[in-house]
């Protein structure tokens, strides 16, 4: 999909908006992106299975995920004649390939070698090629910065992540107990006036402001719903109000997932990893049905700071990696595709004999991603991400 | 209540300029207040009047010798009839250790969804007492600095209740591994984590055996407890120092059988042990420096190597000042600290004098954003100033909501100790929520028959203390004020209780 085929996919297709939607709702002609980041490093390689490669049999004895075999439910599901799926993914994700709507960028990552959770995550946030810390902003703050009001921003996560500091008051809410009333008007206002002239401000009246209208949209539906209070357990849970609030409100969104530090009893078809990867391929299905028509508008990243050692440790798990598989969905993406430079999966290859190597940086793709998006120019996206050059993959 | 009320309306009637114009004088000058904010959770009667009594150069002595750690008599009852208290961990680690295996008797059956809800429950219970105790001595204990480096460093070497034994685990940590080194030497504090089962469980330890190494704990001790990420140790020093951790593991099980050089070592009465047989004993090259294959010795070669870096003192020291002083502590302050832990053999409560008698701390006062745990802890202290009758149980979901419940952080890395963590947009809505919360008496221990009710909180301490300091903006809102309630709301909203 180009920018052409945003704009008039979006004007065919406008959303039949509630009351909170008209006060809110964001320019029909742009399109929304959100980033879903998976905390802790999570093991793409028994995500997206390279089952034409004994060298990945022969590495992990214990946790493999068996070739796709059209007799066992455990077995992968074939994506082409390398690459094949979680079977646990089937039923989610599965299907939105099928339907061209996932594409995976395999040899996926950063330059940063540490191996350090916090030090990865926080450079991947940055958005800044390595040994740069002039900015202390983060890469989604800077592209909202860039783009002018044409995509509001929102962090559906209890603190404001790195990837939106230094960019000025950027809401943030956690979708857990969003249902319940907080302050009325006049106590909204008394509490905002005692932060004037002092650095919290935006932030304190913009919080008010968020959590009331949150809770009278979110309280109304419930009661049509006779549901009672949110209580959103996981991605899951919560992935249908995340749309919603995308759909109506905001095109700018990041929401980060945990759980993915499988140093021990990772498992394979079933267990540990299978059961997060499971979570999050419910979590973005629902996200892209609630979306309705709006998903065709709709690009998800999901990426996490590194892979995982490609060879299982003793303790049935992996250990901290590097190259990892990144993921893009939407309703108009050029899915169904492997994307991206890619090596045969083999003991040469791997980097330092242990892990995937990084082919496709992050940071080109991403900026190849929102160029297409939003139409940006190369000095936009060397604002968005310095010193780096948009890799077109075709993606949008 | 008849009191309350009446006070109350005086105050809003009068308004509160003309109020402050009869005001007594105050208590306590507006920068030693700031002060005392600062090395306490927060200023309560108490402390005030011991400081008025002591000056800043005493008071501070007290706090750094920390030697008064007496609870009030019912809270200490309270600590006393939790089940934490009378628990032995290796009895309680053996008991785990049975009854899991119980469960699992032929290797196969999963517990049942019954001994599962149970198991959970029991687990729950025990993080939630270990919470509370922790909670209840930083609201009621004298040593108040001791109580807030607790909280430090059970964060600096951080350890997540929702793993493995972790929630049978988490009390005595906190109790044996942490508590009695809080201001004591580091070295001594690396080492108490490293051989507590606690820690061990966490980073996947247990598991990091000759052939079957696991570098979690590896990294994360270097990285995150005593060097910091930019310290210039490599890939291999992570490797060489997951060697050296091979076979320091818990004994769960105690074996009946000795195996002569092959037993386990106990360490401590921890339940940890050192298993010679899952040893590593190769030589080993740290940082440049030759470790000869020799057992648990080599560990405590290794953590002297690793205290004694320059970067250890800059990296401690740096962390301290981002929680004491300012969330970009200058450079000359880390520097006088990192010599004071050289040369006092990284000796906590030296570092922290060299910090609180630096120019840099008197020029940050009132200007660090109180996280979720200071806000919580010093709203409480505020409002009951020295009673008994609160219960912190609830503040325990208060500290959830907010993002920063102890035990309750995943990654090895911490909460973050700087404003940027805790001031976002849905944090400030939240932190106002319980301020309401608090207002309102939530916090009061009442059994079925009584109410709760607001904590008074227009009394005499704000009016000898806070009031001469209050912003015009903020005298504006507490005016506005239409009931206790709300009163107390806006004062514990306010930026000046929300900065110290």
């Amino acid at each position: 999909m180009n920018r052409r085929h945003f704009l008039i996919n979006t004007a065919a297709a406008l959303p039949a908006l509630g009351f909170a939607g008209q006060l809110f709702a964001a320019p029909a002609s742009s399109p929304r992106f959100l980033f879903v980041f998976l905390r802790g490093g999570y093991d793409c390689a028994n995500m997206l299975i390279p089952y034409s490669s004994d060298f990945y049999y022969e590495s992990r004895p214990k946790i493999a995920i068996a070739k796709p075999d059209p007799n066992n439910a455990n077995g992968a599901l074939a994506l082409d004649a390398n690459w094949a799926l979680a079977p646990v993914l089937r039923p989610s994700i599965g299907s939105l390939y099928a339907a061209k709507q996932v594409a995976f960028v395999p040899f996926a990552g950063t330059e940063d070698l540490s191996r350090s959770h916090f030090e990865t995550q926080d450079n991947i946030e940055l958005g800044l090629p390595p040994q740069q810390h002039a900015f202390n902003s983060g890469f989604l703050a800077r592209l909202s910065g860039v783009l002018q009001g044409k995509a509001k921003p929102i962090a559906f996560t209890d603190a404001l992540p790195l990837s939106f500091q230094g960019g000025g008051d950027i809401a943030n809410l956690s979708l857990r107990n969003v249902g319940k009333s907080s302050f009325d008007d006049r106590q909204t206002a008394i509490l905002s006036d005692m932060y004037k002239g002092t650095r919290l401000q935006p932030a304190v009246s913009s919080g008010l402001q968020l959590r009331a209208e949150v809770a009278q949209e979110f309280g109304a539906e419930m009661q049509k719903a006779n549901r009672g209070a949110i209580n959103a357990r996981g991605f899951a849970g919560q992935s249908d109000k995340l749309a919603e609030l995308m759909r109506d409100r905001y095109r700018l969104g990041f929401v980060d997932v945990g759980g993915w530090d499988t140093h021990v009893n990772e498992g394979g078809a079933e267990g540990q990893l299978a059961n997060n990867l499971n979570e999050l391929g419910q979590g973005l299905q629902t996200f892209a049905q609630t979306l309705g028509d709006e998903w065709r508008n709709t690009v998800v990243v999901v990426l996490s700071e590194f892979g995982r050692t490609f060879r299982e440790n003793g303790n049935q798990g992996t250990d901290h990696g590097h190259g990892s598989v990144h993921w893009v969905l939407g309703g108009s993406v050029g899915g169904g595709r492997i994307v991206g430079e890619q090596v045969a999966v083999k003991q040469d290859t791997l980097l330092q004999n242990r892990d995937y190597p990084v082919l496709n940086n992050y940071r080109a793709t991403l900026a190849g991603v929102f160029s297409r998006m939003w139409g940006l120019n190369q000095q936009q996206v060397t604002q968005v991400f310095p010193a780096t050059s948009a890799k077109d993959l075709r993606l949008v | 209540m008849q009191t309350k009320l009446s006070f109350f309306f005086a105050l809003t009637i009068t308004g509160a300029n003309a109020f402050a114009a009869d005001a007594p004088a105050p208590m306590i000058g507006k920068d030693d207040l700031l002060w005392l904010n600062r090395i306490t959770y927060g200023a309560d009667e108490a402390t005030i009047q011991q400081f008025r009594a002591l000056g800043r150069k005493k008071f501070l002595d007290v706090q750094l010798r920390a030697n008064d750690d007496h609870l009030p008599a019912p809270i200490q009852q309270r600590i006393d009839g939790m089940s934490i208290a009378h628990t032995d961990l290796q009895k309680t680690i053996e008991d785990f250790a049975k009854r899991r295996k119980e469960i699992k008797a032929d290797g196969k059956t999963e517990m049942s969804a019954e001994q599962k809800k149970e198991y959970v429950r029991e687990g729950a219970d025990l993080v939630r007492q270990t919470i509370n105790r922790e909670l209840l001595r930083a609201v009621y204990s004298p040593d108040q600095l001791k109580e807030q480096m607790v909280w430090f460093w059970l964060n600096q070497f951080n350890v997540f209740a929702r793993k493995g034994a972790e929630p049978w685990l988490v009390s005595d940590y906190a109790e044996h591994a942490i508590r009695p080194y809080a201001m004591g030497k580091f070295r001594d504090l690396v080492l108490a984590t490293l051989t507590h089962p606690a820690m061990l469980v966490y980073l996947d330890n247990v598991r990091n055996a000759k052939d079957h190494a696991n570098e979690n704990y590896a990294r994360e001790l270097m990285e995150l407890q005593t060097l910091g990420v930019d310290a210039g140790y490599t890939q291999k020093d992570v490797q060489e120092l997951a060697r050296i951790l091979t076979g320091v593991s818990v004994e769960f099980v105690p074996r009946n059988v000795r195996l002569g050089r092959f037993s386990p070592e106990p360490l401590g009465k921890t339940g940890a042990a050192f298993f010679p047989a899952r040893h590593d004993f190769g030589n080993k090259t740290l940082l440049g420096q030759t470790i000869r294959g020799d057992g648990f010795k080599e560990v405590e070669q290794a953590v002297d190597l690793l205290v004694k870096q320059p970067q250890c003192a800059r990296f401690v020291s740096r962390r301290m000042a981002e929680y004491f002083v300012a969330d970009q502590p200058p450079k000359e302050l880390v520097d006088a600290m990192a010599h004071t832990f050289e040369r006092s053999g990284g000796d906590i409560a030296e570092t922290l004098r060299t910090m609180f008698e630096s120019k840099a701390f008197d020029a940050s006062l009132g200007n660090k954003f109180k996280d979720p745990m200071h806000f919580v802890v010093s709203a409480l202290r505020y409002s009951y100033n020295g009673a008994t009758q609160m219960d912190t149980d609830v503040a325990v979901n208060w500290l959830g909501t907010q993002g920063e419940v102890p035990f309750g952080h995943q990654s090895p890395d911490g909460y973050p100790l700087t404003e940027s963590g805790w001031a976002s947009s849905g944090q400030m809505s939240r932190r106002f929520e319980i301020a309401r919360a608090i207002g309102a008496g939530r916090a009061d221990k009442v059994d079925v028959n009584t109410k709760q009710a607001p904590p008074e909180l227009a009394g005499s301490l704000f009016v000898k203390t806070m009031l001469p300091y209050m912003s015009q903006n903020s005298l504006a809102a507490l005016e506005k004020a239409k009931s206790p309630v709300e009163w107390n709301t806006y004062l514990l909203s306010s930026p000046e209780f929300n900065y110290r």
